[in-house]
């Protein structure tokens, strides 16, 4: 396995090259580093000299990708891509343009962000994966029809919605939880309560559509007769086979997903006021910092690789006749 | 969710409070902020965002009366106005009208006594040495916030501070965005500037980047140190405008302690930084800067004995602004600064009590306002039931629909285009355009130069007789047959070339967010169309549309103007040749250019407000009115919503450090929380019991399944 494992992890060394040259190529299609210096140093009164010292103390004021003035490899190593990439790899995300140092946002911010992401998560899947087995438990009855068109209807339903119902009901009307914000220790709770319901339930449409389809198509396999002949309670086929069996495509979904909890949610936390990595991902893009863009998607890709890689492994536990060559 | 309520109103707080429970009651100012400051340093911060923090804790040698309208500069903490003295180029004084006149002179005497705030930059040991002067990786092991130092100190306030500061605006490692400005104007600026370039490359070619660079050991010419409390500044010329820059945040002082103290190795790692921490003698100190959720202002327990101010207009008194003249300031011990990205977040917590004022957004102004039949707005009876009060003020900006003055068609000072701009001023009814896009929050400009500046003209004196017509109402917008005989006089006919037939096409530019512009494009193409001209909209991204303007190939452009300093100077500018845009990079975005105008501007600028002035400014505006470079948009007014509980809260566009002056009612808001915000707890029980619902028949299904037989005769 270990082998399996530093072979994926090579494999992810180009991939990441990949994805940096590509959020690279993306961003300076659309701004140029003269409109970065114009974003940060504002519209009025910003002079040709600011903007020229901007660019130079930050490494702007090279070319991108290919420096004709070089000669031999530095014709590719003097330029604002190599120069911003490669200590990415060191996870050196430097300092964003407008001066703060990435790594210590991140830091900061990758708290509230798995504070919100890891309940729903762990709840969203408790959550969908009981309802999707009492549908199938269910199945053919009005309870399983119902059933079906409240989770299309509820996945029909933009998030935001949810985030601003849920705002709207619970917050304004009940004024049970405050609307946004975030607090220190344990009054986090307060604050987390209704993201985190509201997260769970904007996930509940879709994930017990998919966990019921997979139920579904395992029920009607051959051990799952066996073990009705045998004269097993539909709930002991269910909770013991099914759910059992039915684990690789649920791990396929859910393990991938792990890693990304630290990235944080982008609408979610800016509605909620929660300070984590997903609303910094989009004040970033917002204020075109390119170095801030830069460290969250790489940072994201790798973290999507670890999950990929633990999906992998994940697959060894549950299922025994899988085995990595 | 019903546990953690009930452990809550066992505290005697509501289960939707926000803030902890210790604060209940406290005397302190809730508000919220939308986007995070990018710069706390006073040298490079300019935005209105960090103004909200800045201005409460530096304190530049002026400031802004508070209460007295039209705007007044008077001392903050200079002993007095400084008046300046001019000399010619041998340095013998002259008066002020003389033509060899080549620099003025600002002497200012700050007030002694003055204190900075507690801060480690300050701390001596018992030797007197300061204590954090040399710290190395280890000593800042356990620091990540300024409140990690144990010891704090302070400081008496001296002229020096100042130089320093100035001297800052030309800091190789900063960004000033006054520096260009400065530097054609105070002596010695730019040269001070090139030095400290040079020693800043030397020290990078030495391997040492990031190394302190002692600005006490360059000199600035312009700018003396006359005693501990008296300094000087000497600018090229007459700059009759300098005296508002020392209201701003620019020319406040730092200690020279506390950049050295930043200025540490590890420092800059740890966001400890003059940027993250200001330093200052305001009546407030910044104490937790986390922009990502709140930063939090409290009062400086150094602040000298500064008292509310006892005059201000006529109508102040009875408005009860004058309550606390001469009672000590600040009254409020804490401002928390909270982030709130969204708008309707904020509304809401607004609503329930828990911001202390807001701004109206699009979505809640039907809820908010009522406007009277003769556009007069008023606060709803839904808001003033819960005790909201209205502030609205007309700010110092204006919106306007720029003409490229360099544009083949729209452009120029020929006759032709001078009548097609006439006609399409006409044809944008900018009164239906405030009333549908900006919820009647502005109001029309007949030029350049809002209400409440010198130069602005109410009433008939005021009107642009080019576009509107005097009825007894007040302006009336000319007829479009007006615009339609002026096009056929600029030889469109029906919107069509007379010697070509092509139909003329003009091009707006802008910057296309989405198809929440739709509306707002679509409306610019009916006004256009009422003259049979076609516009065709050329939406773009911020940036590029940006680009278009500087480089002078936007056609027409919807673009606006926020002043710097209450003075006409800071609006007529916007004409001036030399600060076109496209030439010169400067903030005349139409790159108008006209060399009467330019000629009358040189004269009216270092001008005392006067008649002589006044006249001056008036054939300016009549002759923008003739050329119609502009399509004068509006004056946009700001609306603002205060709780009961605020009081001596004036809206004032210059002044910022507005903090100090207010007041509220802790005691009062604690009741009307409680009230506005008793929990609803039977929903959720009423939601468990609809969740809980299939249940009993699932069960009895379930039963009935398990007991049913494989087939009927087993």
């Amino acid at each position: 396995m270990l082998a399996y494992i530093v072979r994926r992890v090579l494999y992810a060394i180009p991939i990441l090259i990949g994805v940096n040259l590509l959020t690279f190529t993306l961003f300076f299609v659309v701004n140029t580093p003269d409109d970065m210096a114009r974003m940060q140093l504002g519209i009025k009164r910003v002079t040709p000299e600011a903007i020229v010292k901007w660019k130079a103390e930050r490494g702007y004021d090279k070319p991108l990708v290919y420096n004709e003035r070089s000669q031999g490899v530095r014709a590719l190593t003097d330029t604002i891509f190599f120069e911003k990439s490669v200590r990415l790899f060191a996870f050196d995300f430097g300092r964003s343009d407008n001066g703060d140092d990435i790594s210590w946002q991140i830091r900061n911010r990758m708290v509230p962000s798995l504070a919100l992401a890891l309940p729903v998560f762990v709840l969203g899947l408790y959550v969908t994966v009981s309802l999707a087995l009492f549908q199938v438990l269910f199945r053919g009855t009005w309870l399983d029809v119902w059933g079906v068109i409240l989770c299309v209807a509820m996945m029909s339903i933009s998030s935001l919605f949810y985030i601003i119902g849920g705002q709207f009901v619970v917050s304004k009307l009940w004024r049970l939880v405050p609307i946004s914000g975030y607090g220190e220790g344990i009054d986090v709770v307060r604050f987390l309560l209704l993201p985190v319901v509201v997260g769970v339930i904007g996930n509940i449409g879709a994930n017990t559509r998919w966990y019921r389809t997979i139920f579904l198509e395992e029920i009607g396999r051959d051990y799952v007769r066996t073990a009705r002949a045998k004269g097993l309670a539909e709930t002991a086929v269910l909770f013991r086979h099914v759910l059992r069996n039915a684990l690789i495509p649920i791990l396929t979904g859910a393990v991938v997903v792990i890693p990304l909890l630290f990235m944080g949610s982008l609408i979610a936390e800016s509605f909620f006021g929660i300070p984590g990595l997903g609303s910094y991902t989009i004040d970033a893009i917002n204020a075109q910092d390119f170095a801030i863009v830069r460290a969250m998607v790489f940072l994201g890709s790798v973290l999507y690789i670890v999950g990929l890689i633990l999906t992998d492994i994940s697959y060894t536990l549950v299922d025994p006749r899988i085995r990595f060559e | 969710m019903v546990a953690i309520g009930l452990a809550l109103a066992g505290c005697g707080r509501a289960w939707n409070d926000p803030y902890p429970a210790s604060e209940n009651a406290a005397n302190i100012l809730y508000a919220g902020f939308t986007e995070r400051p990018k710069h706390l340093d006073p040298v490079q911060s300019y935005s209105e965002d960090e103004a909200e923090f800045n201005a409460q804790i530096y304190e530049p040698p002026l400031q802004y009366h508070y209460l007295k309208r039209p705007y007044t500069l008077v001392p903050l903490t200079a002993r007095a106005m400084p008046e300046p003295y001019f000399l010619d180029a041998g340095g013998n004084r002259v008066g002020a009208d003389a033509p060899e006149l080549a620099f003025s002179v600002y002497e200012i005497r700050i007030r002694p006594g003055i204190l900075y705030q507690p801060h480690p930059a300050f701390a001596r040991d018992g030797a007197g040495r300061l204590r954090y002067e040399r710290l190395d990786a280890q000593a800042l092991r356990d620091v990540h916030e300024l409140r990690d130092f144990a010891y704090t100190g302070t400081r008496e306030l001296v002229a020096a501070d100042y130089v320093y500061q100035i001297k800052r605006l030309a800091h190789p490692r900063l960004h000033s965005p006054i520096f260009g400005l400065m530097s054609e104007y105070v002596v010695g600026l730019k040269e001070l500037a090139a030095a400290l370039r040079q020693a800043d490359e030397k020290l990078r070619a030495a391997g040492r980047p990031k190394a302190w660079l002692d600005l006490d050991a360059f000199p600035l010419a312009g700018v003396e140190l006359v005693d501990r409390h008296t300094y000087r500044i000497r600018i090229r010329g007459r700059y009759a405008q300098f005296a508002y820059w020392l209201a701003m945040s620019f020319f406040a002082p730092v200690p020279p302690e506390a950049d050295r103290f930043y200025g540490q190795p590890g420092m800059a790692e740890k966001n400890l930084t003059l940027d993250w921490y200001p330093v200052g003698t305001g009546p407030y100190m910044l104490t937790r800067n986390d922009p990502n959720a709140r930063i939090v202002l409290e009062r400086n327990p150094n602040y000298r004995d500064e008292r509310y101010p006892a005059e201000g207009e006529p109508q102040d008194a009875a408005a009860g602004l004058l309550a606390d003249a001469g009672r000590r300031i600040p009254f409020i011990d804490k401002a928390v600064f909270s982030r709130e990205k969204e708008a309707i977040p904020y509304w809401n917590k607004f609503l329930q009590g828990y911001y202390d004022s807001s701004g109206i957004s699009s979505d809640s102004f039907d809820q908010a306002v009522q406007v009277g039949a003769g556009g007069e707005s008023t606060i709803s009876p839904e808001m003033a039931q819960q005790g909201i009060r209205l502030e609205t003020t007309v700010a110092t900006a204006v919106r306007y629909l720029a003409f490229n003055w360099l544009d083949p068609v729209v452009g120029g000072a020929d006759e032709r285009s001078r009548k097609l701009r006439r006609a399409i001023g006409i044809a944008i009814d900018w009164e239906e355009f405030i009333s549908i896009f900006a919820n009647g929050r502005g109001i029309a400009a007949q030029g350049p130069i809002p209400p409440g500046i010198f130069g602005h003209r109410e009433g008939q004196a005021g009107l642009d007789s080019t576009i509107y017509d005097w009825a007894p109402g007040g302006p009336r917008r000319k007829d479009i047959a007006e615009a339609r005989r002026l096009l056929v006089q600029a030889g469109y006919p029906d919107g069509r070339d007379a010697r070509s037939g092509v139909p003329l096409v003009l091009y707006l530019d802008t910057t296309d967010r989405g198809p929440g512009d739709k509306s707002r494009f679509d409306w610019f193409r009916k006004q256009f169309a009422k003259l049979g001209i076609q516009l065709e909209v050329r939406g773009t991204d911020y940036n590029r549309f940006q680009e278009k303007v500087r480089k002078g190939a936007a056609q027409i452009f919807v673009w606006g103007w926020n002043a710097d300093y209450p003075d006409p100077e800071n609006f007529l500018f916007l004409f001036q040749s030399t600060q076109s845009r496209a030439r010169f990079q400067g903030e005349n975005a139409a790159n108008y250019s006209n060399p009467e105008f330019d000629r009358l501007f040189e004269r009216m600028k270092n001008l005392p407000n006067g008649a002589e002035r006044q006249a001056l400014i008036d054939r300016m505006v009549a002759i923008l009115h003739e050329d119609a470079p502009w399509s004068f948009g509006y004056f946009p007014k700001d609306f603002g919503l205060l709780h009961a509980w605020m009081a001596n809260v004036k809206p004032n566009q210059m002044a910022r450090n507005r903090l100090k002056y207010q007041r509220i009612d802790a005691q009062l808001r604690a009741r009307r929380r409680a009230e506005w915000n008793l929990p609803l707890w039977w929903p959720l029980a009423g939601l468990a019991l609809l969740v809980a619902a299939p249940a009993i028949p699932a069960a009895l299904s379930y039963r009935r399944r398990e007991r049913r037989r494989a087939s009927a005769g087993a």
